[in-house]
């Protein structure tokens, strides 16, 4: 077959295909799927044959049906129409309507590991400028909950494993090809400056020093002279904690997070800005929130405005990002964080309350950052559509460029999976979107 | 000498092919056992070449590779229906898959071209099955080489002689049962085997129809640039000295980060059977990543892997990857020229976004018809380039942390 007719669905017809037999065993893929699928189509049948547990997975979300037709209320749901709308009309094949690329076996341990390394991270930062500022307060709780974050954070990893007690496998190695290395020696530097600034807060607070026998009361002198030394060395890998995450996640084939791998830093440090930042605003006296206030509404705006972009580069798989749950989950993350940023910068300093209320809606929001884009990844792992298409027009792309004189010798019938990475910007149909790194 | 072998990773470095943020990523002389560390001359870089146009689906490899390995059950036992194909994917507990995919497509130049019951040397006496295009088996089992050729069966054996006794006559339908037996002199034994008629041998077959099979074993592909290998943060996969990449299984910690690394969808995290005790079978390493080691034990010493081994047809050939590579072209060459519509070679190109890998198809159809991915690309190849953006955002926080405490003291 010469890849001009790859396209073309009669010539591709399977006859498994329009079994309907096999669609009657899945009518809630077609009652649920197929009218959300717009302009995108599996070529007849295939997605009606997926294995029942495949399709239970994926229509999991149960309101997914209903999107369809009720795409054009609401602003934010037109722009991710119109997006859609951009991407040509395209089918795909799919053996099956498997997925191709398996997603990761993580669960809800990881989004909540992202938004409490985030919330470390920004916290451990706070908590230092406050010890420098002179802030007692929001030092000491900026210390507290970045202790407190980043040990539920560890647990959630080490929970998260398929082996939990051989956790300690991690620290054998030490790879810069593998982001999950990387950040395991990153937060194991982290961890220690952390817990002993966290650590002396808490001894303060419950007054340790008080019920230690006297021959120990240097131990917690001790403490106290550490943890400032501690809580710098902390703060100085915390920009570290907060953005590698992002590097962890884009660095797989799962299709909706490596597609967003030029934004998503941005996105994540704007996200821990403005959780740690809010959790300030909620947890220290008006008095001393003047820059967590400040951090929140930074960090707010950046993960808005850079979040807008990362769906503009990400071309079709930012439908991943629309669709389903993680489509609540990122509509609430954007009214949560644009409610929560716009109120602490105009009311949160007139009264505790207004303070308190939208930090908690930061906060909200960066959980519903973290949880969303993790679940569009998965989403779009599971979905073949998000894998094939935009792979299947890299390719034809390219075989077009080489049937157009590059190297007309080339059998074009010949599979040649993938150019180096570079020749990629050259050829590819998302081209611009590579060469836009770093706007943000 | 020394110096020249010294020079040796310097003149790589210089290759034009790869940019500042290839880093990570190369396709290198040596191969990727070189690369890895096992010295300048480790073995020949094995692999698999499957021929998907000769498998007939029968999941030998499957059943093989489970035996062999011990790999447990995956899942239970459900009816997919998807054809004939009921283990669905590849996974923790299925290192090879065998897929079906029915089509309404012709067979192109396609034809059985078997002969039965007839020395190769009586080609032009035997029996064709009854649809088959005579003449185009020589042009496409040339090809195949010691793969296709269907002469040793009643070749001379030692012991008893058997050579006159045709053990698929039964098979034939009676229409063209041939007079004269193949040897003068000796008499045909009819076995008694149970005997049916061939599809188009009945009255009311009708038209032939424009129907295919495709019948495609799937592997894990040991990428040039695995991007498993390249993610796992505990060293537990690592490249062999065959240049295949294996899961040690008493190291790996079940994180799953080699799950999403992998561009093929083939390695997976082993979940286990809760009912059973965890001594059992069903709960052997669980919770650990698990794929295809290409049989390294087998590897080892001198032995072909199980899938290949079990494989009746040939369709899995195992080998040298030079060697496959050329064998590869010659008959994606060949069933090309035979008119075989869309005849392609899948993850073989060393250029390719995973750097050629070390288990390539040739594939009947497009890769996504198969359920491969059309394009794949390794994306630590991207690595260094988010290590840098990751950067700018750790900047950019510090410095908004900065601005919010000196441009903030309210």
């Amino acid at each position: 077959m010469s890849p001009g007719e790859s396209g073309d669905p009669h010539e591709d017809n399977q006859i498994g295909q329009q079994d309907p037999g096999s669609k009657a065993a899945n009518p809630e893929r077609h009652d649920g799927e197929r009218p959300r699928d717009g302009a995108i189509r599996a070529v007849p049948g295939t997605e009606g044959q997926a294995s029942a547990s495949a399709t239970t997975r994926r229509t999991g979300g149960g309101g997914r049906g209903t999107r369809g037709p009720g795409r054009k209320g609401g602003g934010r749901r037109r722009k991710g129409r119109a997006e859609e709308l951009m991407v040509p009309d395209a089918t795909f094949t799919s053996y099956y309507g498997r997925q191709v690329v398996k997603p990761t076996p993580w669960e809800s341990d990881i989004p909540f590991y992202l938004f409490a390394g985030g919330l470390a991270g920004g916290s451990s930062l706070l908590g230092m400028g406050a010890d420098l500022t002179g802030r007692p307060h929001l030092r000491r709780n900026a210390r507290i909950t970045a202790t407190v974050a980043l040990s539920a954070s560890m647990l959630a990893l080490v929970h998260d494993l398929g082996r939990p007690t051989k956790f300690y496998n991690m620290l054998r190695v030490f790879k810069p090809t593998s982001p999950m290395s990387v950040g395991t020696w990153v937060l194991t530097a982290y961890a220690p400056g952390n817990v002993v600034a966290g650590a002396s807060e808490v001894a303060r607070l419950l007054d340790v020093q008080r019920f230690l026998p006297t021959r120990l009361k240097f131990l917690s002198g001790l403490l106290d002279w550490a943890a400032r030394p501690g809580g710098i060395e902390a703060a100085l890998l915390a920009p570290a904690v907060a953005s590698y995450t992002a590097v962890l996640l884009t660095d797989t084939s799962t299709p909706a997070w490596h597609e967003a791998h030029r934004e998503l830093p941005f996105v994540f440090v704007g996200s821990a800005a403005a959780a740690s930042g809010g959790l300030g605003m909620v947890t220290a006296p008006l008095a001393e929130t003047g820059p967590a206030r400040m951090l929140a509404v930074i960090g707010a705006t950046v993960e808005l405005v850079v979040e807008h972009q990362m769906e503009k580069s990400m071309g079709f798989t930012a439908g991943a990002l629309h669709e389903g749950t993680p489509g609540k989950l990122m509509r609430a993350s954007k009214i949560l964080t644009a409610v929560g940023g716009a109120s602490a910068l105009l009311l949160g300093r007139r009264h505790r309350a207004f303070a308190v209320a939208s930090g908690l809606a930061l906060v909200a929001g960066s959980v519903c950052t973290r949880f969303g884009v993790f679940e569009a990844g998965q989403e779009s792992a599971r979905d073949p559509k998000y894998t094939v298409v935009p792979q299947r027009e890299r390719l034809n792309a390219r075989r077009a460029a080489e049937a157009a004189g590059q190297d007309p010798g080339a059998t074009p019938t010949s599979v040649r999976p993938g150019p180096p990475a570079d020749d990629l910007q050259t050829t590819s149909p998302t081209a611009e979107h590579t060469t836009q790194e770093n706007t943000a | 000498m020394s110096l020249l072998t010294n020079l040796k990773p310097f003149a790589r470095r210089l290759d034009p092919r790869r940019g500042s943020d290839q880093a990570f990523t190369s396709v290198e002389p040596g191969g990727p056992a070189v690369r890895a560390g096992w010295g300048e001359e480790p073995p020949p870089r094995k692999g698999f070449f499957t021929d998907t146009s000769i498998c007939i689906g029968c999941k030998a490899c499957e059943v093989a590779c489970k035996e062999w390995n011990g790999v447990p059950q995956d899942g239970i036992f459900e009816l997919l229906g998807s054809s004939y194909d009921n283990t669905g994917a590849l996974g923790a507990s299925t290192w090879r898959h065998v897929e079906f995919i029915e089509q309404r497509k012709p067979l192109g130049g396609q034809t059985t071209g078997v002969t039965i019951g007839v020395p190769e040397t009586a080609v032009g006496a035997g029996v064709q099955l009854p649809d088959s295009g005579a003449g185009s088996f020589g042009a496409t089992a040339s090809s195949f080489g010691s793969v296709g050729s269907f002469d040793t069966i009643p070749g001379p054996v030692s012991g008893p002689d058997h050579s006159g006794i045709d053990l698929f006559g039964s098979l034939k339908p009676e229409p063209v049962r041939q007079p004269e037996p193949v040897k003068a002199g000796t008499p045909m034994v009819d076995l008694g085997m149970p005997s049916f008629d061939l599809p188009s041998a009945s009255p009311d077959a009708g038209e032939r129809t424009e129907f295919r099979w495709l019948m495609a074993s799937n592997v894990c592909k040991h990428c040039t640039n695995a991007g498993c290998l390249d993610v796992c943060p505990t060293g537990a996969l690592f490249r062999t000295e065959f240049g295949t990449v294996v899961v040690q299984d008493d190291v790996c910690n079940g994180c799953g980060y080699c799950v999403a690394g992998c561009p093929f969808g083939v390695i997976d995290r082993r979940i286990g059977d809760k009912n059973q005790p965890k001594d059992a079978i069903a709960n052997k390493n669980a919770g650990i990543a698990q794929k295809c080691t290409l049989c390294y034990d087998r590897l080892g010493e001198g032995l072909t892997p199980a899938c290949a081994q079990a494989c009746p047809t040939q369709s899995i050939q195992f080998g040298d990857v030079d060697e496959l590579r050329e064998r590869a072209n010659v008959r994606l060459a060949d069933l090309q020229a035979a008119g075989v519509a869309g005849a392609q070679l899948y993850a073989e190109d060393p250029d390719g976004g995973v750097g050629g890998a070390g288990a390539f198809f040739l594939l009947l159809d497009e890769p996504e018809v198969y359920g491969f991915p059309p394009d794949p690309i390794v994306t630590t190849a991207d690595l260094p380039r988010m290590w840098k953006n990751a950067g700018f955002a750790a900047l950019g926080l510090a410095a908004a942390v900065t601005t919010a405490f000196v441009g903030g003291r309210r």
